[in-house]
C-alpha cells in the first residue's frame, strides 16, 4: 500500500523530477524584432525563407502557415502565387471520387514533407521532426535557443558518449540530437548576394521561425505603443481629476 | 443622509460649471472605450482564411444542354445552368416595363448558354426549387421558391413574388471553353 | 427613502415605473463610503471590471474555438493568425486571467491585514473566498482549452487528485473525464462550463456586493463609521479614484498584453497537447503555484490533497478563527509582522511550487506549508487572545492621536 501511494504520488508530482537534462544556456543574440520598438528584418525573413524552403522544408513541416501568410513578410501577390504554385496539393474527391494532386494556391497550407507523423518518423529513424510553426514560442529561451541550436554542433567532448546515428549539441537538452547537422556553408546561394554562412543562414532562418510563430509582432508592438500613449494620457488626467474630486476632503 | 444630500447638491452646481478637466476626463475615457469596440466588432467579420477562399472554379464538361448544376461558392449555392435555344430566346423577349427589377437578358450573362446565377432567394434568403427536372419552376419556367412564392424567370429575374430583386449573378469568368472561376 | 429628483422627464418616467435610477442614485451616489480609504481599496471594484472584460473576450473568443480535440489548438492559432484582432482578444483573455488573480490575491490580503473579514463581513468574506473557488475552477478549466501539452498534462493532474478520494476515487476521475482518459468528451465538458461558471462568478459578485452595501466598506482604522462627518458618497470621490486605479492598472496591463503577451505562459503550451509524451517539467500556472507547493509538501497522496484543498477552505473560518476585538493590524504591532511573514511564505510556497521537489526545496516546501496551516489555526486564534492592541482612535475623522496616548 505504501509503496502504491509514493508512485502515486510520484505519478502525481508528475515527472518533474525528470532527469536534469543538461544543456548549455543559449547565449543572447540581438534580433531586429525584439525591444519595444522591434520589427522583423525582411530581407532576413526572405533569406531565412529561403533556408527554411531548401534545407528545412525536407523534414519540417510549418502546418500553421498558409501561403497567402508571405504577404507578411514582403512577398507581392504575383510573387506568393509563382511560390504557392511550386508546391503540389492534393485535393479532391473530384467527380470521379478520385483525390488529385494540383498545383498550390495562396490560400493552401504549406506543403507538408510527410503525410503524418508515422511516416515522418520512419523515414528519419524513429525521431519526429517537430513542426516549426510555433517553434520560437514554443522553447525556453526562443530565438535565441533555435539560433544557439543551429550554430552549435561540434565534436563531443571525450566523456559524453554519443549514440549511433545522433550528433553532439552544447544546447540540446541531453546534449544528443538526431538531427544532424542542418546547414552547411553555401548550403542556399542568396539571391541578395549575402555570404550564406552558417551563422547568417541560421540567423536568418530564425528570423523566418519567429515571424511564423508571431506573424502578429509587428501590428502588435505598433498598436502597443499608441494604446500606451493613450493610456498614459488618460491616465494622467484621471489622477489631475481625482485630486480636483478630493480637493475638500481632508 | 443630511451630508451626503448636501454632497450631492453641490455635485449638481458642480456640473453646470463643469471644469475643463472633468470634461477631458470623460471625453477621453468615451473615445478608449469606442476604439476598444472596433476590436470587437472587425473580430466578427471574415477572417483572412475565409476571404482567402472565395474562389471556385467550375468544369462545364459534363453539363449537357437543358441541364443544371450546383456547386458551393463562399458557402453558398451557384446555379449554372446550360439553356436550350428557347430559353434564351424567351428571356430575351420579355419587355423591360413587365419587370419588377429590369436588367435585360444579355446584361446578365457572358455567352447566353451558360447562366450562371448565386442560388439565394432575394426575399429572404431560401434556395429556390428549378435545379433538378423534376422540381416545380414557377410560372416563368425559371425558378420557383417555395418558402413564400417567388417566381422566376429564365433569365433568374423575379417576376412574381415577394421577392425584390433577380437573383444576383456572382463575379465569374471562362478561364477556357469549359472552365468557369466563380469569385 | 426619498427617490431623488430626476431633471430628465424620460429617467423620471422609467423610474417611477422601474426604479433603477433611484437604485443606482442609491448605491452609488448616497452610499456612504468612509472617506479614509486607502489605494489598498481600489481592487475590489478593479475586480469588477476585470471580470467583465474576462467575460467580454471569453465570448469572442468563443465566436471563433472549436472544442474538439482535433481542431482546438488549431482553432486558436486561427484566432492568434488570421482572425481580425484575434491575437489582441486572445492576450487580453490569457493575461487578463493572471491580472484577475494578481488583483484577486491583493484584495485578499488587504482584508487579512485589515480584518474586513470581522464582524458583522463574515458572509462578505465567506462570498469573496466562493468567488475565489468559483476562479480558481475557471482558470483551471480555460487553460485546459487551447489543448497544448501543458493544457492536457495539468488537465490530467489536477483531476487525478480525484483518485486520492478513498473507495470511489477512480470512479470519480473516469466520471470526470467522461472516459478513460482526458479526451474529447473532458474537452468539451471542460468548455461548457468554463463557460458557464463566469456567470455564477457574476452571481457571486452580485451577493458579495449586498453583503457589501449592508455595512459598508470597512476601513484602514478598521473602527465603524459613527456619523456622517466619517463618510462621503462614493461617487464622485470613489468613482474618480477608482477611475485613476483603473487607469494605472491598464498601463500596466497593455504593457503586458502587447510586450510581453507570454509573461505569465508557458512554452509547452505552444506545443500540441499529446497523450503519449509528458514533458519533463510541467507546472501549473502560476496562480497555483502555493497550492501545487503545499500537496507536494505532504508525502501521502490523500493528505496532500486535502492539505491542498484546506488551504482554501481554511479561508473560509478565518472570522472565527481571528479572536482578537480590533480590526486593524495598524493597532496590532505583533499580528502585522506576522501578516508580513504570511505574505513571505505564500511566495516561498509559490517558488517552491515553480521547482522540482528534489533536495533543500523539499524541506523548505515542507516548513512553508507548516506556517501556512500555523498562521491561520494557531497564531491568529492565540494571538488574538495575548496581543495588547494600540489605543483606537475616537473615530476616523478624529484619527490623530495625543502622543502620550500613542505610546501607551
Amino acid at each position: 500500500m505504501r509503496r502504491l501511494i509514493s508512485a502515486a504520488l510520484l505519478l502525481l508530482a508528475f515527472g518533474t523530477a525528470a532527469e536534469a537534462a543538461e544543456s548549455t544556456k543559449p547565449p543572447a543574440q540581438h534580433w531586429s524584432f525584439s525591444g519595444m520598438f522591434g520589427t522583423f528584418d525582411r530581407a532576413a525573413q526572405q533569406r531565412g525563407f529561403q533556408v527554411y524552403k531548401e534545407v528545412c522544408a525536407a523534414c519540417h513541416a510549418v502546418n500553421l502557415l498558409s501561403y497567402r501568410h508571405l504577404r507578411g513578410i514582403g512577398y507581392q501577390e504575383d510573387d506568393v502565387k509563382a511560390i504557392a504554385a511550386q508546391a503540389k496539393v492534393m485535393d479532391g474527391p473530384n467527380d470521379a471520387g478520385e483525390m488529385f494532386e494540383r498545383a498550390g494556391r495562396p490560400s493552401d497550407k504549406f506543403a507538408r514533407p510527410f503525410p503524418n507523423e508515422n511516416a515522418a518518423r520512419s523515414a528519419n529513424n524513429g525521431a519526429y521532426p517537430v513542426d516549426l510553426s510555433l517553434v520560437v514560442k514554443a522553447r525556453v529561451g526562443g530565438a535565441n535557443y533555435i539560433y544557439a541550436l543551429l550554430t552549435g554542433y561540434g565534436t563531443a567532448p571525450a566523456d559524453v558518449k554519443i549514440a549511433d546515428g545522433m550528433s553532439y549539441n552544447a544546447y540540446f537538452p541531453g546534449r544528443q540530437i538526431a538531427m544532424p547537422p542542418p546547414l552547411n556553408a553555401d548550403g542556399v546561394t542568396y539571391q541578395d548576394a549575402t555570404k550564406a554562412t552558417i551563422e547568417q543562414q541560421a540567423r536568418d532562418v530564425t528570423t523566418f521561425l519567429a515571424w511564423a510563430a508571431e506573424p502578429e509582432l509587428e501590428a502588435r508592438k505598433q498598436m502597443g505603443l499608441k494604446v500606451l500613449l493613450f493610456l498614459i494620457v488618460l491616465t494622467g488626467i484621471l489622477y489631475a481629476a481625482k485630486r480636483k474630486v478630493w480637493a475638500g476632503i481632508h | 443622509m443630511a451630508e451626503a444630500a448636501t454632497a450631492t447638491k453641490g455635485h449638481a452646481e458642480g456640473e453646470t460649471r463643469r471644469d475643463f478637466i472633468y470634461l477631458a476626463a470623460m471625453g477621453m475615457s468615451a473615445v478608449g472605450a469606442a476604439a476598444v469596440a472596433w476590436p470587437f466588432i472587425s473580430f466578427m467579420n471574415p477572417s483572412a482564411d475565409v476571404l482567402a477562399l472565395s474562389t471556385t472554379e467550375v468544369d462545364l464538361k459534363p453539363v449537357l444542354e437543358g441541364m443544371a448544376i450546383t456547386v458551393t461558392w463562399r458557402g453558398k449555392p451557384v446555379f449554372v445552368r446550360r439553356r436550350t435555344k428557347a430559353e434564351v430566346d424567351t428571356a430575351a423577349a420579355v419587355k423591360l416595363t413587365d419587370l419588377p427589377d429590369p436588367e435585360t437578358d444579355a446584361a446578365r450573362v457572358k455567352k447566353p448558354e451558360w447562366l450562371v446565377l448565386v442560388g439565394v432567394c432575394t426575399h429572404l434568403g431560401c434556395v429556390p426549387l428549378g435545379q433538378k427536372t423534376a422540381d416545380p419552376r414557377g410560372d416563368y419556367g425559371g425558378w420557383f421558391c417555395p418558402c413564400h412564392g417567388s417566381h422566376y424567370d429564365t433569365s433568374g429575374r423575379i417576376r412574381k413574388g415577394p421577392a425584390p430583386n433577380n437573383l444576383a449573378v456572382p463575379p465569374y469568368a471562362f478561364l477556357d471553353d469549359t472552365t468557369i472561376r466563380i469569385g | 427613502m426619498a427617490a431623488p429628483a430626476f431633471n430628465n422627464a424620460l429617467v423620471r418616467w422609467i423610474d417611477h415605473r422601474l426604479p433603477v435610477f433611484s437604485f443606482m442614485h442609491h448605491e452609488l451616489h448616497e452610499y456612504p463610503t468612509p472617506k479614509n480609504l486607502s489605494y489598498w481599496w481600489n481592487f475590489g471594484s478593479l475586480a469588477g471590471i476585470v471580470l467583465v472584460l474576462m467575460i467580454l473576450t471569453g465570448v469572442f473568443l468563443a465566436m471563433h474555438y472549436t472544442p474538439h480535440t482535433a481542431f482546438a489548438f488549431e482553432s486558436v492559432e486561427r484566432i492568434m493568425r488570421d482572425v481580425n484582432y484575434g491575437w489582441l482578444v486572445r492576450y487580453m483573455h490569457m493575461n487578463g486571467g493572471s491580472a484577475f488573480f494578481i488583483i484577486i490575491y491583493i484584495h485578499i490580503f488587504r482584508g487579512l491585514y485589515y480584518g474586513s473579514y470581522k464582524a458583522p463581513r463574515e458572509l462578505l468574506w465567506i462570498l469573496g473566498v466562493v468567488i475565489l473557488l468559483l476562479m480558481m475552477a475557471t482558470a483551471f478549466m480555460g487553460y485546459v482549452l487551447p489543448w497544448g501539452q501543458m493544457s492536457f498534462w495539468g488537465a490530467t493532474v489536477i483531476t487525478n487528485l480525484f483518485s486520492a478520494i478513498p473507495l470511489i476515487g477512480d470512479s470519480v476521475v473516469t466520471w470526470l473525464w467522461g472516459g478513460f482518459s482526458v479526451d474529447n468528451p473532458t474537452l468539451n465538458r471542460f468548455f461548457a462550463l468554463h463557460y458557464l461558471l463566469p456567470f455564477a462568478i457574476v452571481g457571486a459578485v452580485v451577493l458579495h456586493l449586498v453583503a457589501l452595501h449592508r455595512f459598508g466598506s470597512s476601513n484602514p482604522l478598521g473602527i465603524d463609521v459613527k456619523g456622517p462627518q466619517d463618510s462621503i458618497p462614493f461617487h464622485p470621490y470613489y468613482t474618480a479614484k477608482d477611475a485613476f486605479g483603473l487607469g494605472i492598472f491598464l498601463i500596466l496591463f497593455a504593457g503586458v498584453v502587447f510586450f510581453a503577451p507570454n509573461l505569465f505562459g508557458e512554452p509547452d503550451n505552444y506545443i500540441p497537447a499529446n497523450p503519449l509524451v509528458t514533458p519533463p517539467h510541467i507546472v501549473p500556472e502560476w496562480y497555483f503555484l502555493p497550492y501545487y507547493a503545499i500537496l507536494r509538501a505532504i508525502p501521502d497522496k490523500l493528505l496532500g490533497v486535502i492539505a491542498m484543498f484546506g488551504s482554501i477552505l481554511v479561508l473560509f473560518i478565518v472570522p472565527w478563527l481571528d479572536t482578537a476585538r480590533v480590526r486593524s493590524a495598524k493597532f496590532r504591532p505583533t499580528f502585522r509582522k506576522f501578516f508580513w511573514v504570511l505574505v513571505v511564505d505564500c511566495f516561498v510556497l509559490g517558488y517552491v511550487g515553480a521547482n522540482p521537489p528534489e533536495g533543500w526545496f523539499v524541506i523548505v516546501g515542507q516548513v512553508a506549508t507548516f506556517y501556512y496551516f500555523f498562521h491561520f489555526l494557531i497564531l491568529l486564534p492565540v494571538l488574538g487572545l495575548i496581543e495588547r492592541p494600540l489605543p483606537l482612535p475616537q473615530s476616523i475623522s478624529a484619527p490623530v492621536l495625543k502622543p502620550a496616548e500613542g505610546k501607551a
